[in-house]
Order: C-alpha cells, then structure tokens, then sequence
C-alpha cells in the first residue's frame, strides 16, 4: 500500500524529523563550544546554539506527537474541516518555527529558558495548539467508550494549552516582581510540559502496542487506566521535585517529593512485565516499531530509576544543577521520546524495504544509535557526578577548573554526539526518502 | 462502584486547578523586601532574559551548565557588584562581551540583588531532614 504523500499525519512527522535532523545540527556546534571556546563565539555564541538546538529538538517532539494523533486517527479524518483546520495548524508551526529561528539567530530573546525566543511568536504555537483541540475534539465526538490512548492524547493536547500559557505569566509584573513565585511557576510549567508531551507519546505507545499485537486489550485495561491516572497525577503535581533548593513554600517541595515517589510503581511494573513484553510483542511482524519500542522500554527503566534517585531530596542536592540533569533530559527525550516517535514513524510512513543490505543498514543505525545514547549518557553522567562532588565539597576549586578536569567526559560525549547525529539524521532521512517514493507492493517488513 | 475515567479525570484536575491558584496567589501576601528596587528588579529579569544568560547560568542551580550560578554572586566576597559590571562588559573566555546600556545594567544588577536577597543557593548550606527533604 503506497503511504499517502498528502495525509496530515504524515506532513507533521516528515516536518518532525526536519526538526530533528536541525536539533542535531545546531546540538553538535553547541557541544563543540566545550571543547573550544571561542568556536563560533562572536558569530553566533553558545547563547544562541543552545536554543537553537532545544527548539529544534522540543519541536520535533511537539509536531511527532501531533502528526502521531492525526496518523493514529487517520480513519475519523473524514470530514473536510478538519483536514482544512490541520493545514492553518501547520501552517501556523511553520510562521512560528521561521519567526523562532530567525529570533535566535538575530539575538531577540526575551522568553525563559527553554523558551528563549521573542514572545511574540508564542502566538502562533498557541493558536496552533487551539485549532489541533478543535480538530481533536471533532475527531473523537463520536467514539464512545475511549480506550486510553484517547484519553492521553486528550489530556496531553489540553494540558499542553493549559501549561503553555501558564508560561507566559511571567509577562505580567504581578509576577515578575516576585521571584520565588516566578521561578516556582517556571519549573511548574516546565515539569507539567514534559508531562504532557510525554501524555501524547506514551498514548501512541499504546497506540502502536495495540495496532502491532493486533488487539484491541492494551488500550481498554484497567490497568493501562491505572497507569494513565498515576501518569496524570505525577504531570500535575510532582515537578516540586525541580526545585527542591529554591526557597519556596515546604508544602510544595514534600507534595513533590512524595507523589516523584509514586513513579516506583511504574518502574516496579516494567521490571515485572519485561519478559511478558518480549514474548508477545517479538512475534508479530512490524519489526522495526517493534524495536523501537521495546529499546524505548530500556530506556523508561534506565531513565526512570535515574529520575526517582533524583527525586530524593538527599541525592538530588549532589545531582541538581550538574550534567546529570543534562543526562536525564537527553535520555529521556532521545531514549524514549525519539524510540516511540520512529517506532511511530515506522508504522505511520509505512517503511517497507524487500532490499536486504537496506534491512541490514537500518539494523546497524539501530544498534549504533542506542551504543552511542548509552555512551552519551554515560559520560555525561559521570561528568555530573564529578561537578556534584565538587559542589558540596569544602575546599572548592575554581569553576573554571572544575570545568577544565571534565574536559575528558566532554570529549567521550561530544563523539557520542557525532554518533547520535550520523544514526539519527540518517533514520530521518531515510523515512523521508522512503515516503517520497514508496511504491512496493508489500506494506510490511518481516524480517 | 464502577469509578469512570470522566470522574477521576475531573477530580484530579479540579484539584490541579486549586493546587495552580493557590501558587498564584502567593505574592499577595509577600512581605516587601527593602534591600532592593521591585520596579528595577523586575526589569532587570527581563534584561537577563532579553540576552539569555540563563543558557550558561543558572538561579539556584536551574538554567545552564557552561558558567558558574549567579544566585549569590552580589554577596560573594570573591565576586560582587563591580566585578560583575566588569565581566559584563569585558567578557570572559566563553563569554561575550555584552553591550548594555546604563539603564540595562544597573536594571540586571538589581535584578541580581533580588536573587541575593531571596535566599541561599550554595548546596553545602542545605541539611537533609529525617524525612529526606532539604532544608
């Protein structure tokens, strides 16, 4: 079957993985500034690469999530106001990611981080995410009984809208005068916006689990219930634990640390299901989702059990402000974020290969990628580890030089860098290439 | 009793609403800090945003990883008001020079003083309780 080259889904993950392929880019010239300082420093400067790349790679993970939506809903895409609406929503991204780039390039900041773009072009990204909760909402009106993965992308896609504005109260000196307040809001959002992507991703999850199983159990258990709840509950109220050092209200540190606390069943789950997982799943044929999946499954156990030490007050004071944060962030959004988001670039933009050295080329970027995210994470790990030391120890040495004795680690990850970008960049680009001229006859690779 | 995800869903979110607004609403009741400029500080957190120097410095540990936090930086008897003027200015290794305005600088300067002001951001002043948490 020849993968539509104008379905909605499949425009907003091929924009996704060009998104990808630029985080990548503006990523590896920022690493590079560790090493050399003065690379690029009065061209452009770390102040602008750093955004740069974050940008990229959030959008690439906002605009998958959506495209994952419109993909996994394909068959309710009927009516043409919908399709109409999904295009404004589109085009809408691309005003917002020209007028983003062209802001950091130009150096007008103004937002906070993560955000650091000029405000002004938070409008579009709002208005955007107003339509695609229109269309949602036109999409699913007449499904009853939502299996969970609605229920994720829903709450996703709202909480998404919710928190995104809550970001921009700082515009208001009611709250910029007060900053505890700010900061605490800050990390709110940040927490809460994760959560909400993550809402998406892990509803495709389902999605794709269910689709490859050729079932229709994962999505209506009350277990994947249970789970979604507790997924909610922790989007909601366990992002005190990024702020465990600023001095904001006790309450808001304990509700944080107790319910991060929560996610040991999440993690005590996984453990129990693991050899379940691999007995079921392997023996379908959608071989590279499948892949991706259960490699986003390691990377849930790994990142996961990171995040709870983290979320312990006495470890985080060695961890928080270090590269492990950096390590976590990345391993998240590259080890489980990026895994769903090809597994569902596989599926959706129906990859199908009869060549077998194109096969074998695949399985090697597979393989590659998770070598060098492992080795990525490792060493920036260890280099968090070491700035934590330094941290709390009492005869401090300069900044500067506790920077210089990490050179070594910065070394080890920005080569694993090169690896992510050379595995990464090439996967992208083949899916593209393969929905651009995807002409066999045979839907499925069933190697 | 059958509990339906519409239930559940609403109640959790009811409760995040209230969770949110009580957060909102905590500045009024702030006491006023003298030792700074409320006006200037807030502008002045709009100049440390307007040059992102929240990419290589971080406020109590949050933000970047490429130069030192600045939490304290006005009271540290290593650092302090004018050293930070001349490192703006100047630049550093890594970092530029920045080309601010009189206004811009003593903005961001007070700006800094309120972050002094608010608090300590040195982990080695933080005692872990015996439930676990920082204090």
């Amino acid at each position: 079957m020849k993968a539509s080259k104008f379905d909605i889904g499949n425009l907003f993950l091929v924009t996704a993985l060009f998104m990808l392929v630029s985080g990548l880019c503006f990523g590896i010239l920022a690493a590079l500034i560790y090493l050399f300082p003065d690379f690029l420093k009065q061209e452009i400067g770390f102040a602008s690469l750093r955004p740069l790349h974050v940008s990229s790679a959030m959008f690439w993970i906002i605009l998958g999530a959506t495209g994952c939506v419109y993909s996994g809903m394909k068959a309710f895409i009927k009516d043409s106001k919908i399709k109409v609406i999904a295009m404004i929503q589109w085009g809408l991204w691309i005003i917002a990611i020209i007028g983003i780039i062209t802001s950091y390039f130009t150096k007008d900041f103004g937002g906070k981080e993560y955000w650091e773009f000029n405000p002004v072009w938070a409008l579009p990204i709002a208005l955007a995410w107003i339509l695609f909760l229109v269309n949602f909402f036109l999409l699913v009106k007449k499904i009853k009984n939502w299996p969970v993965y609605i229920w994720m992308w829903m709450t996703g896609i709202l909480f998404f809208l919710f928190t995104f504005s809550e970001n921009y109260l700082w515009v208001f000196p009611y709250f910029r005068e007060h900053f505890i307040t700010d900061m605490t809001i800050q990390w709110k959002v940040n927490g809460s916006l994760v959560g909400s992507w993550n809402q998406i991703l892990y509803g495709t999850a389902f999605f794709l689990m269910d689709k490859i199983s050729n079932t229709k159990n994962t999505g209506v258990s009350k277990f994947a219930f249970a789970m979604y709840f507790l997924g909610l509950f922790n989007l909601m109220f366990n992002w005190g634990h990024h702020i465990y050092s600023l001095p904001t209200e006790k309450y808001i540190r304990y509700i944080g640390y107790i319910v991060s606390m929560t996610e040991w069943v999440f993690f005590i789950k996984i453990i129990y299901d693991w050899r379940a997982s691999v007995s079921t799943i392997q023996k379908h044929y959608h071989y590279f989702p499948y892949k991706f999946l259960m490699a986003a499954d390691i990377w849930v156990f790994l990142n996961m059990g990171q995040a709870i030490l983290m979320s312990i007050p006495a470890i985080n004071i060695y961890t928080h402000g270090t590269h492990v944060t950096v390590a976590h962030a990345m391993g998240t959004t590259i080890g489980i974020n990026s895994m769903i988001l090809f597994a569902a670039c596989f599926e959706f933009l129906k990859f199908n290969s009869t060549n077998n050295n194109r096969i074998k080329y695949y399985k090697f970027l597979f393989w590659a990628l998770q070598i060098s995210l492992l080795i990525f994470w490792l060493s920036l790990n260890i280099a968090g580890i070491k700035k934590g030391i330094w941290q709390l120890s009492d005869n401090q040495e300069s900044y500067s030089k506790m920077m210089e004795s990490l050179r070594p680690y910065f070394i080890v990850f920005v080569l694993a860098g090169v690896g992510l970008m050379y595995t990464l960049s090439s996967l992208a680009f083949g899916l593209i290439k393969n929905m651009f001229t995807n002409n066999h006859s045979k839907d499925i690779v069933t190697h | 009793m059958k509990l339906k995800p519409t239930y559940v869903f609403l109640i959790l979110s009811v409760s995040f609403l209230a969770y949110s607004f009580s957060i909102y609403i905590k500045p009024l009741s702030a006491k006023e800090d003298q030792r700074f400029n409320k006006k200037m500080s807030s502008d002045g957190q709009l100049v440390w945003q307007n040059y992102n120097c929240q990419s290589c410095h971080q406020l109590y540990n949050l933000g970047g990883y490429l130069g030192p936090d600045l939490t304290n930086v006005i009271s540290n008897p290593n650092k302090g008001e004018n050293i930070i003027r001349a490192m703006v200015k100047s630049g550093t290794k890594q970092m530029p020079a920045f080309n601010l305005s009189d206004n811009e600088m003593n903005s961001l300067i007070e700006f800094l003083k309120s972050t002094d002001a608010s608090g300590k951001a040195d982990p080695r002043k933080l005692k872990v309780n015996s439930f676990g948490m920082v204090e």
